[in-house]
């Protein structure tokens, strides 16, 4: 009772969903729009739950002293911090909240971001190893085209522009193209499987 | 030469410039052909309330300004400015109407403020649809794939043997297990970064099953941290039902599944940390991944951990074949949980799957070849 239950209400509201996706009619998208707020109200249940276990993690952290444990009073303080401010001070455009988002979050977010290029540095010297032939076709392909789109690319020869360009527009899309419809179909695939029961590994696998 | 140009010559020849102007504004605005032939129809695949006006347009159209749409019911007695369009446009979409009511439209072309009428459109109706023709083609091929995952599945089921392609990846999700064990240390699963409406991520939650099974037999910690309150929910229920059906429930901890953030880099960050501080032996990197992918995975390989990564996200791929032991690439990512749980029937849905492609294939293959020889059949494959 426990797994059949669940696995009804997705057969149920996964047929239900894919005949609504092909019905234009008022009441068909009244439906959808019903559906879409409901799962507004779980996202917000999800949502306490979520934070429960955050305060939870992080206090047992503190209590126990483990590694770091100073990290986790910076997590939980902004966290009651930010609460207090956008519940009682609001969070308009000129608002405190608005200024520490703006002024603080926006940078740290922007600084993890900008490390991107280093990672970028060290895992391209990673990848252009020519350690096998793939890796060589790949250092290959890869110099053409950053020299290509380099400005002084075509004072090494006119040509090199369009090669480089070439690589991105055929082969590289080619194979871009054939992964993009192998991924459909597994997705149509993985879709079809849950509503129709076959795949239960969400539900702790076969029984 | 039209008899009008005629005139509009001899009257530039034989007067002086003011008069000329007067009379050539006169005679163009008084010959000035209105649009003809307007049609109006109820708007296809839609909820009602809207209709579609076309017409044909004036033989004078360069020199309209523009084009006014005028609407009738049968209780008003004068046509109702509803709104206008540039000259050269042939259609005009009153999405301001009322289901069952009759409306008659008329199309004036305008110049210098004077108005030249069309002829009446028919009378018509707008009206919601029950189905949605334009999507018909997706309706087939849905029904086609469902036909072919109902074969393959009764022939699993009859006890067939299927092949299934060897995939290193997966192959490699018992080492990577069995590794951290040895070690003593924690295997780390990143769900992705999408939310549960993303079916990289749904396909994740099925991988995250299936690795969970494995994980509950050798005892071996889990961290699977979470950017999104509903994935942890269901991450949560997933490794607990996981334990529960390995018959390890006492073996679960509520710190295996953790909520981290929102914020993008703020959980790259956060997944940062914690695999400097805790060393994880193993890293699986399963789901949708944006920018934040390299950051992730190039921290952990800094670490030493073995990692095995999996995501349908094409501009991420190649961060991920770089910095990651194993990558799952594309429809692998889907087929994961097949090939680990090697239930027969999963594996059914993976052979429907490869004639699903086989099909779209040959389709394209005939589509081109047909597009040679001039006849264009990709507007049928076109999708609204």
């Amino acid at each position: 009772m426990k797994r059949t239950i669940p696995l009804a209400i997705c057969l149920i509201m996964g047929v239900v969903m894919m005949i609504q996706f092909f019905i234009p009619h008022p009441i068909s998208l009244e439906f959808n729009s019903t559906i879409l707020n409901w799962i507004i109200v779980l996202f917000a249940f999800a949502l306490v739950l979520a934070i429960g276990n955050l305060i939870r993690h992080h206090s047992i952290k503190i209590r126990k002293r483990k590694h770091d444990w100073p990290y986790s009073i910076v997590t939980l303080t902004s966290m009651a911090a930010m609460a207090i401010i956008g519940l009682f001070w609001g969070i308009e455009a000129d608002s405190l909240f608005q200024r520490i988002y703006l002024n603080i979050f926006a940078p740290l977010s922007a600084t993890m971001f900008a490390l991107l290029a280093y990672y970028m540095a060290s895992a391209a010297y990673r990848a252009f190893r020519a350690r096998s032939l793939e890796a060589t076709l790949l250092l290959a392909a890869a110099f053409i085209v950053m020299v290509g789109f380099m400005p002084f690319g075509q004072y090494i020869s006119p040509r090199l522009p369009a090669f480089a360009e070439w690589i991105m527009r055929y082969p590289n899309m080619a194979a871009q193209r054939g992964i993009i419809i192998g991924v459909a179909f597994g997705a149509i695939a993985t879709a079809l499987k849950i509503i129709l029961g076959i795949e239960r590994s969400w539900l702790g696998g076969k029984e | 030469m039209k008899s009008r140009d005629v005139l509009h010559l001899s009257v530039l020849t034989h007067f002086p410039f003011w008069l000329q102007s007067s009379v050539t504004f006169l005679l163009i605005a008084a010959l000035i052909a209105p649009p003809t032939n307007v049609r109006a129809i109820d708007r296809p695949n839609d909820a009602g309330t809207a209709i579609i006006i076309t017409w044909d347009l004036s033989p004078d159209d360069p020199v309209i300004e523009k084009y006014v749409v005028f609407r009738m019911t049968a209780d008003d007695t004068i046509y109702q400015n509803i709104g206008f369009t540039k000259n050269g446009n042939t259609s005009f979409e009153d999405d301001d109407v009322e289901d069952g009511i009759e409306y008659t439209y008329m199309i004036s072309a305008v110049r210098n403020s004077e108005m030249f009428n069309s002829e009446p459109s028919a009378v018509v109706k707008s009206g919601p649809q029950i189905f949605h023709l334009g999507r018909t083609n997706i309706l087939i091929c849905i029904i086609i794939f469902t036909m072919l995952l109902t074969i393959f599945v009764i022939q699993a089921r009859k006890g067939r043997n299927l092949f299934i392609r060897r995939i290193p990846g997966l192959e490699a999700v018992d080492e990577a297990v069995g590794r951290a064990t040895e070690m003593g240390k924690p295997i780390m699963y990143i769900p992705g970064l999408g939310n549960i409406d993303w079916t990289a991520t749904i396909a994740s939650m099925n991988i995250l099953g299936e690795v969970s099974r494995k994980i509950a037999q050798y005892d071996t910690p889990l961290i699977v941290p979470n950017r999104w309150s509903v994935v942890y929910t269901v991450a949560k229920e997933v490794v607990k039902e996981a334990f529960v059906s390995e018959g390890r429930p006492d073996k679960f901890k509520e710190d295996y599944v953790r909520y981290l953030t929102e914020a993008q880099f703020g959980y790259a960050a956060a997944v940062n940390g914690i695999m400097l501080r805790e060393k994880p032996a193993t890293n699986f990197f399963i789901g949708r991944f944006w920018a934040e992918s390299l950051i992730m995975a190039e921290t952990g390989a800094q670490t030493g951990a073995i990692q095995i990564a999996g995501t349908d996200s094409v501009l991420q791929l190649p961060f991920f074949v770089t910095a990651c032991d194993y990558t799952l690439i594309g429809e692998e990512l889907y087929a994961a949980s097949a090939y680990l749980s090697r239930e027969p029937l999963l594996l059914g849905s993976l052979k429907a799957q490869d004639y699903g492609k086989l099909i779209v294939l040959a389709i394209l293959f005939v589509v081109t070849l047909l597009s040679f020889l001039r006849i264009d059949l990709l507007s049928l494959l076109e999708i609204q």
